[in-house]
């Protein structure tokens, strides 16, 4: 504006007081008594009373910061404990556990009722159910006999001539109908399942549709299906099959009649026989009536046993007498594996309806012990014998159900009580299936403190019968849960590995030793560690024997990750290393590695530089980076990523800077395929030169000056390698800071000229989250900031003035803007107040050391008058972009982006300038022209510029608020 | 017209037999009479060899005098009571039979409706009457060759012979020592009813309860619970009167792997307190 009337000619912006301005907007500081009321003066007290108790515990300032971060200000602003927390409180405290021990009444009473209930200490049934189905399986055929008529029809001869396959289909035609008979035969586990599976389905529906008696049926099938021992090594997935209907059943019966007796109004879960009606009593007993009759001896106990809980609605003592009753019944199984079953299935109904009855467990288990000798009577062995089974395997097949029923027993039980359980069995011979369900069901703490007894037993037993290491195994699962005494923990060390070491096969071995590892990592050193993981290795290398024991390996891994937290013993065991070179398949590899780095970053407090730890974690990191591939997806990478990042951000060489920047250039070559690592890199290096400024106090030698250049250098040559065009625009702005900071000039100016030149390479859509969306709001935001940072730029004495800002409004303007959109009028508008602030005397702010434009200037009239000119070009330009919205559709944008240009001019513009002052009331009428403008805004607007007139050098402005009005509100 | 005559009971009514005669109609029935009938008759299902030897005596003892009585009703849905305290066995066939005299043209229309009969407790206590028992071949009748038998000896008790009907049959058994594994052991409800005149008498026995205590080969030495529910349809207190006898006896089966059978019997004696 050449004829303005300004001191200086030119000059658009008006002159900025940062200093003052800044005074005026500060708030009065008023001191504060000690007494006084003020709500932030607790939280200064609580920090740093936390601060004080953090550097007592640790020397680190990550984990000081971290332990003030428990101490929250809002809860510490509360009298007392929060609401929150006080309900939590009080709800925690409702749940009395057994150990909590109180004198007073109310609780004892509580404790007494939870007696009679089974707590959660006790592992139920539906978590050793999978764990059954899963472990024992065939592959022999199997068959389903189902006769659903009468007895009679039994004596229907198979020796038809018809072929099996089609007898078997032709009965699949008919449904399980009244006396249909149906045999299924040759059918895999799967099938088996699958029909198993059908069969209670159609339990259900027979139930549903009212046909109680076909229900029934179809249960007293299923049950007889328990008394067939052929294809024993399916056995107890068989049983778990079956005694799944079995609950179904009964679960059925009790919902049925219980809904019978709350038939006026619903009856409470504790009712007494007193509620029940005369009907469902009838009901009821019709029930047991049937199932009294029912011929064969399995079905009957079975059946009865599954709706023992209806003996509730009979008579308060029922279940009482009858859980005797069917225990004694029992006896009368001669197969000694489907006895123990039924046992089990006793044990667990009872538990679960009168847990409070231990006597029934007890006797059940006493029976077992009576009837012991039946395993190894002349009737199996023969058996064994046809169907080809070892003994070991067949003693394998008892151990779920032993287990079972002992830890029934075992559950909350005196030690007096146990003791002599131990006793009884030990009196028995052979008695190694025994002790391994007593190993497994008692207390661990009532096997450990016995351990070397134990240890004695299992060495006395027969080496013909139950698997030692299985035995040891069982005595190790107990160890590692409880600690034997101090003295006696080598001898049991010494005398278990020395068996489990003597196992050939390599499964059973690695089995036994996977669960000895966790007692050996939970007493001794790595020495000891070391030594098992070198047997382990011994043991696993011939003939690959590792790669079928994976999960194993993986579990043992695991544990030895659990107690050992410190990475420099860790790697320092010899065999650690060569143990993970076991893990040769790449899925589990990695995932070992994830598993080892995910520990490292939980546990490592504080930055290391232990060339063990660096050198083995490299190598780790080194696998999950080399496991990426074209086919990775987004996420794993991202988790490799993140576990990679954690160890970068983990080493510190201190004060030696070099060895540090020489470590990121290894880890770039090494990690060259993850983006996100190689960002961490360029960031850590930032890091590195900024804390060399720091060390250095900002006066850079010229050694450290040679470095931060290096680190620059390092910076400038990896970010084009990344893809995201993003992050490489925000790195080279960062780095572009970094060097500035660093009075690396050329450095900056390159990493700033690097960013404008990418600019077009943005492209219009970018993928956020999977979802395609506009680029522009990311460009804008970064070209703001960028524009930010060129303040402080200083102009390159070869190039001329404002050659960064030219740079950057020519690949705004060149660059390919989405149609109808006003992005590069915004642009243009946010350049302005970039140009006033380098028009001023002082800058707002300034880098120490480096010398901006204002010192190079000096304010000199020509520099001010091209930044004139270059605001008159792009004011210009916006009002060119309002005119063509003005033609178009487009008025409501016009109306916002004469508001914010209008916006900007009030705020920067000197607006003495009568023609800026002209320009601005016009900005002002087009933005109300069409009523689009924000009434409220308006107000503050003018509310604004009153209150900024009543400064002395802005009381022009009171004459310019005549001229705007609130036009659209006329 | 369709006039059609139903019978409804109530179920689980002692002492009184009560229910309602319902009359079917669309127009106005005229009728002679409503009667109720009722029968109890003994129906002797012989066996095939028997037929021709006591084919004499069967018709005798079917007229046995029923103890019925008639009630003439007139209303059109007439609700009745019967009094009836008979104490006849529950075996003997009971029907309720309602007849509707019409006038000439039409047809008497008649219904029938079975129903059975809880006889009342007894007064007398029950003598308890504990048995013990023995099985070994030694012990056996009708064997032919008595070394051939492989050695056994079985032990064992009953606590009551003179059982209460609605409490179950309870004892031991033991299986001591067998050569030959054991297949299963089976206890057999059986129930004898003798029908008899001067001329002769009939007797059947039918195997109304089998229920299995033991299957394969037992652990030896280790007393198997024997426990019997009497099933409340097929079972009465005994009743013995001069020409009709209802009997109970309870048979110990013990099946070998050789499928050789071993039957031990004992007499029971029912009754309801």
């Amino acid at each position: 504006m050449r004829g303005s009337r300004d001191t200086k000619p030119g000059k658009h912006a008006r002159v900025r007081k940062y200093g003052a301005e800044l005074q005026r907007c500060q708030l009065e500081a008023t001191p504060v008594e000690q007494g006084d009321y003020h709500p932030l003066k607790p939280i200064i007290v609580t920090d740093s009373r936390s601060r004080r108790g953090g550097r007592k515990g640790s020397t680190s300032s990550s984990s000081s910061s971290s332990s003030s971060v428990a101490m929250d200000p809002l809860s510490s602003m509360m009298e007392g404990t929060d609401p929150l927390s006080l309900f939590a409180a009080a709800s925690a405290s409702e749940v009395p556990t057994l150990s909590h021990s109180s004198s007073s009444v109310e609780l004892g009473r509580k404790q007494r009722e939870n007696e009679d209930e089974v707590g959660a200490d006790f592992e139920p049934w539906s978590a050793k159910r999978g764990e059954i189905l899963s472990r024992f399986t065939t592959t022999e055929k199997l068959s389903i006999n189902l006769f659903m008529g009468s007895e009679k029809n039994k004596a229907s001869s198979p020796s038809s001539a018809v072929s099996e396959k089609v007898r078997t289909r032709l009965e699949e035609l008919d449904d399980l109908e009244e006396g249909s008979q149906r045999e299924l035969l040759n059918l895999s586990q799967q099938d088996y399942v699958k029909r198993i599976e059908e069969l209670n389905q159609s339990l259900k529906e027979a139930w549903a549709s009212d046909q109680k008696v076909k229900a029934l049926k179809i249960v007293i099938q299923c049950s007889k299906l328990l008394s067939d021992t052929s294809v024993i090594q399916f056995y107890p997935s068989k049983f778990v099959l079956i005694t799944d209907i079995l609950d179904t059943f009964g679960r059925l019966v009790y919902e049925r009649i219980w809904s019978m007796c709350s038939d006026p109004r619903p009856q409470p879960d504790s009712f007494s026989v007193e509620d029940v009606n005369d009907t469902a009593k009838e009901t009821c007993l019709n029930w047991f009536f049937k199932i009294a009759s029912i011929r064969e001896l399995i079905p009957r106990l079975y059946v009865e046993a599954a709706i023992l809980k209806c003996n509730r609605f009979l008579n308060k003592t029922g279940i009482q007498e009858t859980l005797p009753r069917l225990t004694a019944m029992i006896r009368g199984i001669g197969d000694p594996l489907v006895a123990v079953y039924a046992r089990a299935y006793l044990c667990r109904v009872g538990m679960e309806v009168a847990p409070h009855l231990k006597d029934s467990l007890n006797k059940n288990f006493f029976d077992l012990l009576a009837s012991f000798r039946q395993i190894h009577s002349d009737t199996v062995q023969n058996q064994l014998v046809i169907q080809r089974v070892e003994i070991p395997v067949y003693l394998t097949l008892y151990s779920p159900a032993i287990h079972w029923i002992l830890q029934c027993v075992a559950y909350r039980a005196p030690d007096v009580l146990l003791t002599e359980m131990m006793e009884r069995c030990k009196k028995l011979g052979n008695n190694a299936l025994l002790l391994n369900s007593v190993m497994w069901a008692f207390r661990p703490e009532f096997v450990a403190a016995r351990a070397t007894d134990f240890i004695g037993m299992i060495k006395d037993c027969d080496e013909a019968g139950f698997p030692k290491h299985l035995l040891f195994g069982s005595l190790g699962r107990s160890l590692a849960c409880a600690d034997p005494a101090e003295s006696e923990r080598l001898p049991i060390l010494n005398e278990a590995w020395k068996v489990i070491t003597k196992v050939r096969s390599p499964q059973d071995y690695i089995n036994c030793a996977e669960i000895w590892v966790e007692f050996t990592c939970r007493h001794f050193t790595k020495r000891e560690v070391n030594t098992v993981l070198a047997d382990i290795i011994k043991h696993m290398t011939p003939d690959r024997a590792f790669e079928d024991a994976y999960p194993q390996l993986q579990s043992v891994m695991k544990k030895i990750l659990t107690y050992f937290h410190n990475f420099s013993v860790l790697f320092s065991m010899e065999k650690f290393l060569p143990f993970m070179d076991m893990f040769q398949k790449d899925s589990v590899r990695v995932e070992v590695c994830k598993s080892i780095m995910e520990v490292f970053i939980k546990h490592q407090q504080e930055p290391t530089r232990d060339p063990v730890i660096l050198n083995a974690l490299l190598h780790v990191c080194k696998t999950m980076h080399d496991s990426v591939n074209a086919l990775t997806v987004e996420d794993e990478k991202r988790s490799l990523a993140l576990l990679i990042n954690g160890f970068i951000r983990m080493v510190s060489f201190g004060r030696d800077f070099e060895q540090q920047l020489s470590f990121c250039v290894e880890a770039r070559a090494t990690f060259c395929n993850l983006e996100t690592v190689i960002i961490q890199l360029i960031h850590t290096v930032n890091q590195l030169a900024m804390e060399t400024k720091r060390v250095m106090g900002g006066n850079h030698s010229r050694k450290t000056a040679a470095f931060v250049r290096a680190c620059a250098a390092y910076s400038f040559i990896t970010i084009p390698s990344l893809t995201s065009i993003f992050s490489r625009l925000h790195l080279y702005l960062l780095s572009g800071q970094v060097a500035l900071a660093n009075q690396c000039l050329s450095q900056a100016d390159a990493f700033l000229k690097a960013a404008v030149s990418i600019l077009p390479e943005v492209p219009r859509t970018i993928s956020v989250e999977g979802k395609q969306r506009s680029s522009e709001a990311f460009l804008l935001d970064f070209i703001n900031s960028f524009l930010s940072t060129l303040l402080v730029v200083p102009d390159h004495p070869e190039q001329g003035v404002l050659y960064l800002v030219r740079g950057l409004l020519n690949m705004v303007q060149d660059y390919t803007w989405e149609d109808n959109s006003d992005a590069k009028v915004r642009v243009y508008i946010s350049a302005l107040p970039l140009l006033a602030a380098m028009s001023q005397e002082n800058y707002l702010y300034t880098i120490p050391k480096v010398d901006s434009n204002e010192t190079l200037y000096g304010g000199d009239p020509k520099f001010v008058a091209e930044i004139s000119r270059l605001c008159e070009t792009l004011i210009g330009q916006v009002l060119d972009h309002l005119k063509t919205l003005g033609r178009e559709e487009g008025v409501r944008r016009q109306g916002s982006i004469a508001f914010a240009l209008f916006s900007v001019l009030l705020a920067h513009g000197d607006l003495r300038n009568n023609k800026l002052n002209q320009l601005a009331v016009n900005l002002w009428n087009l933005s109300h022209k069409n009523g689009y403008c924000e009434t409220r805004t308006s107000v503050r607007t003018l509310e604004h510029i009153k209150q900024q007139a009543q400064q002395p050098e802005l009381s022009h402005l009171s004459d310019m608020l005549l001229r705007l009005s609130l036009q659209s509100r006329a | 017209c369709f006039v059609y005559v139903d019978l409804r009971l109530r179920k689980h009514i002692y002492e009184v037999l009560a229910g309602v005669v319902v009359i079917t109609s669309k127009e106005a029935v005229q009728h002679q009479g409503i009667s109720l009938t009722m029968e109890g008759l003994v129906n002797l299902q012989l066996s095939s060899k028997s037929v021709g030897v006591f084919e004499a005596f069967y018709n005798s003892v079917k007229v046995r005098d029923p103890p019925w009585t008639r009630i003439k009703v007139a209303k059109l849905v007439p609700p009745f009571r019967n009094e009836n305290k008979g104490h006849p066995p529950q075996l003997l066939l009971y029907t309720l039979r309602c007849d509707m005299r019409r006038p000439l043209l039409a047809k008497d229309l008649s219904k029938t409706c079975e129903f059975m009969l809880h006889c009342q407790p007894q007064k007398s206590k029950v003598q308890p009457s504990p048995v013990d028992f023995t099985i070994s071949p030694e012990t056996l009748q009708n064997v032919k060759e008595r070394n051939s038998l492989a050695k056994f000896l079985v032990r064992g008790h009953l606590d009551a012979t003179n059982c209460v009907i609605t409490q179950p049959l309870t004892g031991e058994l033991v299986v001591e020592s067998s050569e030959v594994a054991i297949k299963s052991i089976e206890l057999q409800l059986v129930r004898v009813e003798t029908c008899g005149c001067a001329e002769g008498y009939a007797r059947d026995a039918t195997e109304i309860q089998n229920i299995q205590i033991a299957e394969g080969d037992v652990c030896h030495g280790l007393p198997i619970p024997i426990y019997m529910v009497f099933p409340r349809l097929f079972t009465c207190p005994t009743l013995e009167t001069t020409n009709f006898k209802v009997e109970f006896e309870m048979n110990v089966v013990i099946v070998l792997h050789d499928d050789h059978l071993i039957t031990e019997n004992f007499p029971l004696k029912l009754c309801r307190v």
